[in-house]
């Protein structure tokens, strides 16, 4: 009796074997490090909002806790994928798709760093860390990637609450509590996100389309998302300076809101108007490519101003 | 009846990768417990050197 046959080997089971050929690059590439590191910056930016300093070591190990969370979900959410990430050019490349890793490996990979994130922020920061760290993978493997993302163009609205979460989380981890500071700054990047991602999916509809991911372009045509994107843009400037407006931040950070706000305002109108042609997808690019430099700067200018006020004050 | 192979014999690729992949999870355990000593460290403060009487 043979304990693998000859047709066997050629095969790799749902949960890899030890010819997988997977190298430690592909599970970095499973944790999505430009969303984490997104997410590792933002949680930062709520550590430094709460009353008391935290712990630097605690505060490095939170920190670091909510980057592997982070990452986990991006484990998950390409475990879950997998079949529409091999349609998509943008995703094709991913260790699953592209047949260097195993579905079980991304699956058990990010389990694990779940289960670890989790108990590690728990111990060392707070249980109200650990449990908002525990909902934020939930919510966006199971309630974004399994259930949102295939079934309304409505997804990364909702869906956009779990890259929100991160500053909640490292508030509650300094704090061990939440105030509405924290909430503030969940907001901003909830508001932040349809216009971001929307100018994204104007550019890669075709993608989204071949893949059957009902994003708002494929479903309510591009007319009606760059009037979205518009109205998103709207609301999302005076959101952007309530930090300021309600004394959270300093003028520094009001100044450059205000400014960025009205970027995003001139950038939204921008994709509204220019609806064909090669203008159009650059424009929507453009809209893009600033809304991460609009977020990006306010959380800077928000960083800084917090550590100027840590030192000075120490 | 079908010729009988116990195991296939990894290619140098995979080998080498499969070490690379041991070297990570190592590392990985060697820093956890580093987290896990600062952490118990911090937390303690000062009473680490406490002993009951």
């Amino acid at each position: 009796m043979s304990l693998v046959s000859e047709s066997d080997l050629g095969q790799q089971s749902d949960f890899g074997s030890a010819a997988s050929d997977a190298s430690p690059s592909d599970y970095v590439a499973l944790l999505k490090p430009r969303v984490m590191s997104l997410s590792i910056f933002t949680a930062f930016a709520g550590m430094l909002m709460a009353p008391h300093p935290v712990h630097p070591m605690i505060g490095a190990i939170a920190l670091l806790a909510i980057a592997v969370g982070a990452g986990a979900s991006g484990a998950l959410n390409m475990w879950y994928d997998s079949d529409i990430d091999r349609l998509m050019a943008r995703t094709a490349n991913r260790p699953i798709p592209a047949g260097r890793m195993a579905r079980g490996e991304a699956l058990a990979f990010g389990l694990v760093l779940s289960a670890f994130a989790v108990l590690t922020l728990g111990l060392a920061a707070n249980w109200l860390a650990g449990g908002l760290l525990a909902f934020t993978i939930f919510y966006y493997v199971v309630v974004y990637t399994m259930w949102l993302k295939r079934s309304t163009p409505q997804n990364i609205v909702i869906g956009g609450a779990a890259g929100a979460l991160p500053p909640m989380v490292g508030y509650a981890a300094a704090a061990g509590s939440l105030d509405l500071s924290s909430l503030l700054l969940f907001t901003l990047i909830f508001v932040w996100t349809p216009p971001h991602f929307w100018s994204l999916a104007l550019v890669k509809a075709g993608d989204y389309g071949r893949a059957g991911v009902p994003m708002a372009p494929n479903v309510w045509g591009p007319d009606a998302t760059r009037l979205q994107i518009l109205l998103y843009s709207l609301l999302l400037a005076p959101i952007g300076a309530l930090p300021w407006i309600l004394g959270y931040a300093g003028p520094v950070y009001g100044a450059i809101a205000c400014l960025g706000g009205l970027g995003m305002i001139l950038g939204g109108w921008a994709v509204f108007s220019r609806r064909e042609g090669d203008l159009a997808r650059k424009t929507a690019m453009r809209n893009f490519g600033f809304s991460i430099l609009y977020l990006f700067t306010l959380f800077a200018v928000l960083v800084v101003e917090r550590l100027t006020t840590i030192w000075l004050g120490a | 009846m079908p010729t009988q192979i116990l195991y296939k014999p990894l290619t140098p690729e995979q080998e080498k990768r499969r070490r690379q992949r041991n070297i990570a999870i190592a590392l990985s355990v060697a820093a956890l417990v580093a987290i896990f000593y600062a952490i118990t460290l911090v937390r303690l403060g000062s009473n680490v050197f406490l002993r009951p009487d």
